[in-house]
């Protein structure tokens, strides 16, 4: 009887799963894109504040393993922080284990959330909000005062 | 709960694999799931579950019985905090269906066979009790089980075998006995007393100098930590003095007794312990951690003493609960907080009161294992960072009358860094109060030494200037390497025409403002290196050139100690410096005034991690490469029966055979630089260590200083977290570096790290 056999309870890893989330930029096919995310090393990062810095994610997202690079999401017209970020890790177990202990944890007092990327292309650091930064913040209805305050299309009103 | 996949129907064309589900594999899906639910939350009880379980077991029988034993034999190896269950299921199917009892015995003595065989010993202790609690179960006869467990002690007799053998058969006979103790000793009671007589005076003569490395507090006050077969055996003893009544384990099966009692037993096989081989790999001795004691919850339930074998039982299982669900942090903590039981426990005391842990790890700085320390830094940090930081600072001023570098000031200075790196400087300055102002970080600012006009007198001054405006402009690196040349050399009288030879001020010029143009972000800095490559390998050709890039990087970011560490990953990434390098520079003498803060290990061992990383990733394409190379040798010999072409086969073969040569340099090239790094950095603290210890012996003062506490340990650390890689070197340590004319003090360190695996 071999002793390497496993149980499907044990293999369990729900926070390690794809999202329900597709970019819907990406060029390709939908299996295309969820074949990329199943082996992808890189991580979406959201909810940041806009005056998270490199250097804090760095930091924490590092606690799981090596990282290969940070790359700052920006407004597409300011070119400044608008509160999001890739995270590329070295080895895909690294990320993970961002995935099971870093999503849903806080950075800045700012509970974050990650998600499987299918890699970062050129052009995908920059908001796609009509005013610049991320779509979430055209319609958002609330104050979040790490964000620009209210949501553009409230303070255009 | 089985798992979606995402099936999209909107493409076409495209292999989607859907999911085929066949009659057969949904049913063994159902059984696995059955068998894995049981024990669970329910509305029924835990008796009328596995009743009804073993009713639908064995009418499943005459078509699935291979999956069935296969399934149990699975949990009895992969879920021991259920134990009891399972093996109450099994003696329920046992009295339903006798031979199916024995083939199940049969199964878990084959798998035991090979776990051992494949070094998987955690895994061979459970099932080692597994099968003795069948004992209870009336499925295995008492008199065999305590005759296997004969073979097991008399490993303890075997000649010229490591230690760690003998302690792994004691510990399975041991660990077990808490379960089958009470039912052994009724029936074979002089066997067991022979059986614990020879264990006691193997615990008394094995030896036991690993132990202070494993410590985690050089003090016994207020809890001893005890080797982990001698508190077992502790525990033991006293269950035998309480005639072995235990009280904590579920026992399922006492609710089944008269149908159980009916059943016929079966005897075990002879089990012969397979002999040791060279593969063999034991299980490490361990030291048991205790920080909480009846006194600790007054109010609550009374935590059973530490030579409880209740204790024993009940960290065993927590333990086996976070082993098994690590990945699923809600259903780990779920799990944990509904342990069976918990309310005739503190459990959460057990598992961890946190408040309360941190203030006793900190009450206990003063002797606690710098590894530990570290430890406790990282996750007191991250703690705060989720909980906005809040602590009450006040609570912990007995540390400001104290010297900086003892335990307690320097853990409050490490964790405010931490803090600080997750945050930013203003955040910490605001969250402590004034008082601990003399523990906050520096401000991670740059230090540019050409900043200043008042600098203009320093030589390379003008360089510098003119490398400003230049790298602002956007120069090539051909460009720098002109305004380079103009830059004299402070150690040589003639370089050559080139100007390339190791030249200090050249790369102090260069570096510094480099990395003060680059000072914004960590992209930033990585930018300036990867654009400039070209130069940097040409400055840090030597390696006093490596070393003193690093020594610049340090004099720029000495502030920032983040930055620093992922500088020096990069440059070991492109390969401008190289790990023994970073390895000398750590234990230079720029370094000492930094030498015992934990960003310097953080960066050593990292830079050990990446050696090693690198000799696994070359290995492996090695490996990969055969592997092609005997592929296409079978692809050959398979489809070529009639022709013999030598010349043919030899052009195939050609490169593959090449890539293969290459890569075999390449992976003995970087095992040599693998060890060249350990080995320096063992000659280098001897040599710091040595130095220490003459000037105490002729000062006539105590060696033990806080810093000689700190670089003893950080040598145990080097050969504990990294243990594996460090034991192929075990010859060449021990006729090189570690030899008996060393002082016993550093000796120590390695004969304990000897004695782990002996």
């Amino acid at each position: 009887m071999s002793c390497s056999g496993t149980l499907s309870i044990l293999r369990s890893d729900s926070y390690a799963e794809l999202s329900q989330y597709r970019d819907q930029h990406f060029r390709g096919t939908r299996y295309d894109q969820e074949r990329l995310l199943r082996k992808s090393c890189t991580l979406y990062v959201g909810n940041l504040s806009f005056y998270t810095t490199e250097e804090q994610i760095h930091e924490l997202f590092g606690k799981s393993g090596d990282i290969k690079k940070v790359i700052m999401g920006l407004d597409k017209v300011k070119k400044t922080a608008c509160g999001f970020c890739f995270v590329e890790y070295y080895a895909r177990g690294d990320a993970e284990n961002a995935m099971r202990y870093i999503n849903g944890t806080r950075l800045d007092d700012r509970i974050i959330r990650t998600d499987w990327d299918a890699g970062f292309k050129e052009g995908r650091q920059y908001g796609r909000g009509r005013s610049g930064g991320q779509v979430r913040d055209e319609y958002r209805q609330d104050y979040d005062a790490g964000r620009g305050g209210y949501g553009k299309t409230v303070q255009c009103q | 709960m089985s798992r979606r996949r995402h099936s999209d129907d909107s493409d076409a064309g495209q292999p989607h694999k859907r999911r085929r589900t066949s009659e057969p594999s949904e049913i063994e899906e159902r059984l696995e799931s059955l068998i894995c639910r049981v024990g669970e939350k329910s509305n029924s009880s835990l008796e009328s579950n596995l009743e009804g379980l073993a009713g639908v077991l064995e009418a499943d029988l005459p078509n699935y019985k291979s999956k069935i034993l296969r399934i149990l034999c699975t949990v009895a190896r992969l879920l021991p905090e259920k134990l009891t269950v399972y093996t109450t299921l099994v003696g329920l199917l046992n009295a339903r269906n006798y031979n199916f009892g024995g083939e199940f015995v049969e199964a878990m003595i084959r798998q035991l066979k090979e776990c051992l065989k494949v070094n998987m010993y955690n895994e061979a202790v459970h099932l080692v009790r597994f099968l003795s609690d069948l004992v209870n179960c009336h499925v295995i006869a008492a008199p065999s089980m305590v005759a296997m467990f004969e073979n097991f002690v008399s490993v303890t007799q075997e000649e010229d075998v490591p230690q760690v053998r003998c302690d792994w058969y004691m510990f399975a006979f041991l660990s077990s006995l808490p379960w089958v103790g009470k039912e052994l000793y009724e029936k074979k009671d002089a066997e067991m007393d022979r059986l614990l007589s020879q264990t006691e005076s193997y615990l008394k003569r094995r030896q036991k100098i690993h132990v202070p490395m494993l410590q985690v507090w050089t003090a016994d006050k207020p809890h001893p930590q005890e080797e982990y077969l001698d508190c077992l055996w502790f525990q033991i003893q006293k269950l035998k003095k309480d005639r072995w009544q235990e009280r904590h384990i579920l026992r399922p099966y006492l609710a089944f007794d008269s149908v159980l009692c009916e059943a016929l037993q079966h005897n075990l096989p002879p089990f012969t312990p397979p002999p040791h081989t060279e593969d063999s790999v034991y299980p490490m001795p361990r030291v048991i951690f205790r920080m909480f004691d009846y006194t600790d919850d007054p109010e609550g339930p009374v935590m059973p003493g530490s030579h409880s074998v209740e204790r024993f039982v009940i960290e065993e299982n927590l333990h086996c609960i976070i082993k098994s669900h690590w990945k699923e942090r809600k259903t780990c903590a779920a799990q944990l907080l509904s342990y069976p039981g918990n309310n005739k426990i503190p459990l959460n005391y057990h598992i961890v009161e946190l408040a309360q842990a941190t203030e006793m790890l900190y009450m206990r700085l003063d002797t606690m294992n710098t590894t530990c320390v570290d430890r406790f830094i990282n996750w007191f940090s991250h703690h705060l960072s989720n909980f906005q930081f809040r602590w009450s600072w006040e609570d912990w001023s007995d540390c400001l009358t104290q010297d900086l570098e003892k335990p307690k000031p320097k853990f409050v200075r490490e964790v405010l860094e931490k803090c600080m790196r997750l945050s930013y400087h203003q955040r910490i300055i605001d969250i402590v109060p004034a008082s601990f102002s003399v523990l906050s970080p520096a401000n991670p600012v740059c230090i540019y030494k050409y900043g200043d006009e008042s600098n203009r007198s320093l030589p390379g001054y003008t360089v510098a200037l003119c490398l400003t405006i230049a790298i602002k402009n956007k120069a090539s690196n051909d460009e720098i390497f002109s305004i380079l040349k103009d830059v004299p050399n402070p150690n040589q009288d003639d370089d050559d025409g080139e100007g390339f030879t190791f030249n200090p001020l050249k790369i102090e010029v260069f570096v510094q403002t480099l990395l003060h143009l680059a000072a914004k972000s960590f992209s930033h800095s990585f930018s300036a290196l990867a654009k400039f490559h070209e130069v940097f390998k040409t400055l840090a050709e030597s390696d006093e050139g490596k070393l003193h890039v690093l020594r610049v990087v340090y004099e720029v970011w000495k502030n920032h100690p983040q930055m620093i560490a992922v500088l020096v990953d990069k440059m070991i990434r492109t390969q401008i410096v190289d790990c023994a390098a970073v390895a000398n520079w750590i234990f230079s003498s720029e370094l000492a005034h930094d030498f015992t803060r934990f960003y310097i290990w953080e960066i050593l061992h990292s830079t050990i991690r990446k050696m090693n990383k690198h000799v696994l990733k070359i290995h492996k394409e090695l490996e990969e490469t055969k592997a092609r190379l005997a592929r296409q040798h079978k692809r050959r010999d398979s489809d070529d029966d009639d022709d013999d072409d030598d010349r043919s086969t030899d052009r195939e073969d050609g490169p593959l055979e090449e890539q293969i040569e290459r890569l075999q340099e390449k992976v003995e090239s970087a095992q040599s630089e693998q060890k060249n790094l350990f080995l320096v950095i063992f000659q280098r603290f001897i040599m710091l260590l040595t130095e220490h210890l003459v000037r105490c012996e002729t000062g006539g003062i105590d060696v033990f200083t806080p810093w000689y506490k700190s670089c003893i340990e950080r040598l145990q650390q080097i050969f504990l977290q990294h243990h594996q890689i460090i034991q192929q070197y075990m010859v060449t340590l021990e006729n090189l570096l570690f030899t008996a004319e060393l002082d016993h003090h550093i000796l120590a360190v390695f004969q304990q790290f000897c004695a782990l695996q002996a």
